[in-house]
């Protein structure tokens, strides 16, 4: 089973909820982090890093000496990734790439008439495999100052071990990298918190999972602080609240310290693990 | 005309609540949300829409299946595995390059414009707001963030307003690109956790990649006083002034569901923190 942990946006407990199901649940199980951008469960988890493999998209590499100028590899590119600029009297006209501009499709190589252009490898991030015990933990970094996240993302799904019970952290908010890590999920734990911010975001990702037809429940955070309007939304769209994890100046500085809620305060394992039960009988109506 | 960027290596740090307080302080301004993915800054500031558009990018491949025959070529070249077994295209994984349907023998697969958000430019009761909401499951925000950033550029110089005070987007990636871009200074709202300062580093790296000047404000820093510490010794080590210390405050979460600022809700430690922030901000744009 496959369970993705989402929210509207960050610092609602995302992290909070993945790391304490991955340390809760029986058996073989594997955390896929997949918040390329800033993965944090790994200080959660600690886990004992045994191998670390680079991310690659192919960008082309125009060879200048054949190319002719024609233009046709910058027309076939999407992403305005290749200009083409022709000479004037004195200067020589130059095919220029924008290596971070490029998604690495291939389209240019394959359309260039006259085979100017190859692939190089460039790297976008690095995927880390590692352990704790019995727990699997995969995480993906995208390098500093690259703007795409999904080809990471991505490297990080490519591990997934469907031998598993599978916990997956996806980044936050409610666009492409979001949907790139939660896709081919069996469900789907939003974590929100009852504030207005909070509520709002999470009609955002409500709308984005039931789109991708999964089926989901919400786990609220910090309850207490807030008011109780999130909870009536989820009474109001029969949306299930798997789990309340109450507002704790303690458990915040827990947090602060890196350490699980579940480490911290053992009760809890057991109500991660019936979350988890409550999302079965979610998927089998 | 000068741009102050209000970020953070994570959402949730307190970011928008900063950012909202600014705006009350700040005499004569316009505001940005930049955090397009979730944009939050209109549930405190209750913008009335003046103007709006839609924004588009990017584009998705579409097989017509009566023209396809299934020849396998699209779904042989696509390094996106977007073209499934039954000749679809999966919208969330097709990258919209557009190679298949150049290279499509019987012309079957057309390419759709996707739109993927809309702006506004709006009246709050502290000034203009531009804002925009990204559609769901689409991606490109950068270019958005640019285009939201633009706006209120123009604004603020036809209008002759002093600051651009900026909701800046979470995270490392392309819209906090885009929403550095010409700033001024960076404002980084930082937590004292340990994923906290492990975020805010790669913001500043970020920061610096792009030649904007840094000042840090720790938010609920006493929830970890130790680690509210570390933050200020790493700072302190990197010349990066640290322009206010907010202890947490429940009268912040009181006021957001009320719909205010922090600023027009109380006269406390955290509103003269916040107060002080700012003249800090003012006097270094002053520069
Ligand atoms: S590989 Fe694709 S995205 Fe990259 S430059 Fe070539 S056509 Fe553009
Ligand atoms: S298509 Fe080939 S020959 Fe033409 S401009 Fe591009 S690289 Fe040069």
């Amino acid at each position: 089973m496959i369970i993705s942990v989402a929210s509207g946006k960050g610092g609602t407990g995302k992290t909070t909820v993945s790391t304490a199901l991955a340390l809760s649940l029986p058996g073989p199980v594997q955390l896929l982090d997949c918040d390329a951008e800033e993965p944090n469960a790994h200080i959660f988890i600690k886990p004992d890093i045994k191998r670390t493999e680079d991310v690659f998209i192919y960008v082309p590499r125009i060879d200048e000496d054949i190319c002719t100028l024609c233009g046709r590899c910058a027309e076939v590119c999407a992403y305005n990734a290749i200009a083409v600029l022709p000479g004037s009297g004195r200067t020589a006209g130059r095919a220029l790439v924008f290596r971070e501009l490029c998604h690495g499709c291939g389209s240019c190589r394959y359309f260039c008439p006259e085979n100017a252009i190859k692939e190089e490898k460039r790297k976008v991030g690095v995927v880390e495999v590692g352990y704790r015990g019995e727990l699997e933990f995969v995480h993906g970094r995208m390098n500093i100052g690259e703007a795409m996240s999904p080809p990471v993302i991505r490297a990080v799904k490519h591990k997934l071990n469907k031998g598993r019970t599978v916990i997956v952290d996806a980044p936050p908010g409610t666009t492409c990298p979001v949907i790139t890590a939660i896709h081919g999920s069996d469900a789907c734990v939003l974590v929100t918190e009852p504030t207005p911010f909070g509520l709002h975001d999470l009609r955002l990702t409500v709308e984005v999972i039931k789109k991708m037809d999964i089926p989901f429940g919400v786990v609220i955070n910090r309850h207490g602080l807030g008011d109780e309007r999130t909870e009536e939304y989820c009474a109001q769209e029969g949306i299930p609240v798997l789990m309340k994890i109450p507002f704790s100046k303690e458990i915040a500085a827990e947090y602060s310290r890196g350490i699980s809620i579940v480490e911290a305060f053992p009760e809890y394992r057991d109500e991660f693990a019936g979350l988890v039960k409550k999302l079965e009988e979610e998927m089998s109506r | 005309m000068k741009q102050v960027v209000v970020i953070s290596g994570k959402g949730g740090t307190g970011k928008t609540v900063i950012t909202a307080s600014f705006a009350a302080i700040a005499r004569s301004k316009v505001m940005v949300d930049c955090d397009v993915d979730a944009a939050d800054l209109h549930l405190l500031l209750d913008p009335a829409t003046r103007q709006n558009g839609m924004f588009k990018s990017g584009k998705t491949a579409e097989i017509n299946p009566e023209k396809c025959v299934k020849c396998g070529l699209c779904r042989g070249i696509c390094r996106f595995r977007a073209v499934t077994a039954d000749f679809k295209v999966d919208p969330i994984s097709c990258e919209g390059c557009a190679f298949c349907s150049f290279i499509c023998p019987e012309k079957a697969i057309e390419m759709k414009e996707n739109v993927t958000g809309e702006w506004f430019v709006s009246d709050t009761r502290f000034g203009p707001m531009v804002h925009a909401r990204l559609g769901i499951a689409e991606e490109n925000s950068g270019k958005l963030v640019s285009l939201v950033k633009g706006k209120a550029k123009e604004i603020a110089e036809k209008d002759g307003h002093e600051w651009v005070i900026v909701d800046g987007s979470p995270g490392i990636g392309c819209p906090v690109i885009a929403s550095l871009s010409g700033a001024n200074a960076a404002i980084v709202v930082t937590e004292p956790t340990l994923s906290g300062l492990h975020d805010a580093k790669r913001v500043v790296a970020m920061a610096r990649h792009f030649n904007v000047p840094v000042m840090f404000i720790i938010n609920k820093y006493d929830l970890n006083e130790r680690m509210a510490d570390d933050i200020r010794a790493y700072c302190c080590g990197e010349k990066i002034d640290v322009i206010a210390r907010i202890g947490f405050d429940e009268d912040v979460v009181k006021a957001m569901v009320e719909g205010k600022t922090i600023i027009e809700y109380a006269e406390n430690v955290t509103t003269r923190a916040i107060r002080e922030a700012w003249e800090a901000v003012t006097s270094i744009g002053a520069g």
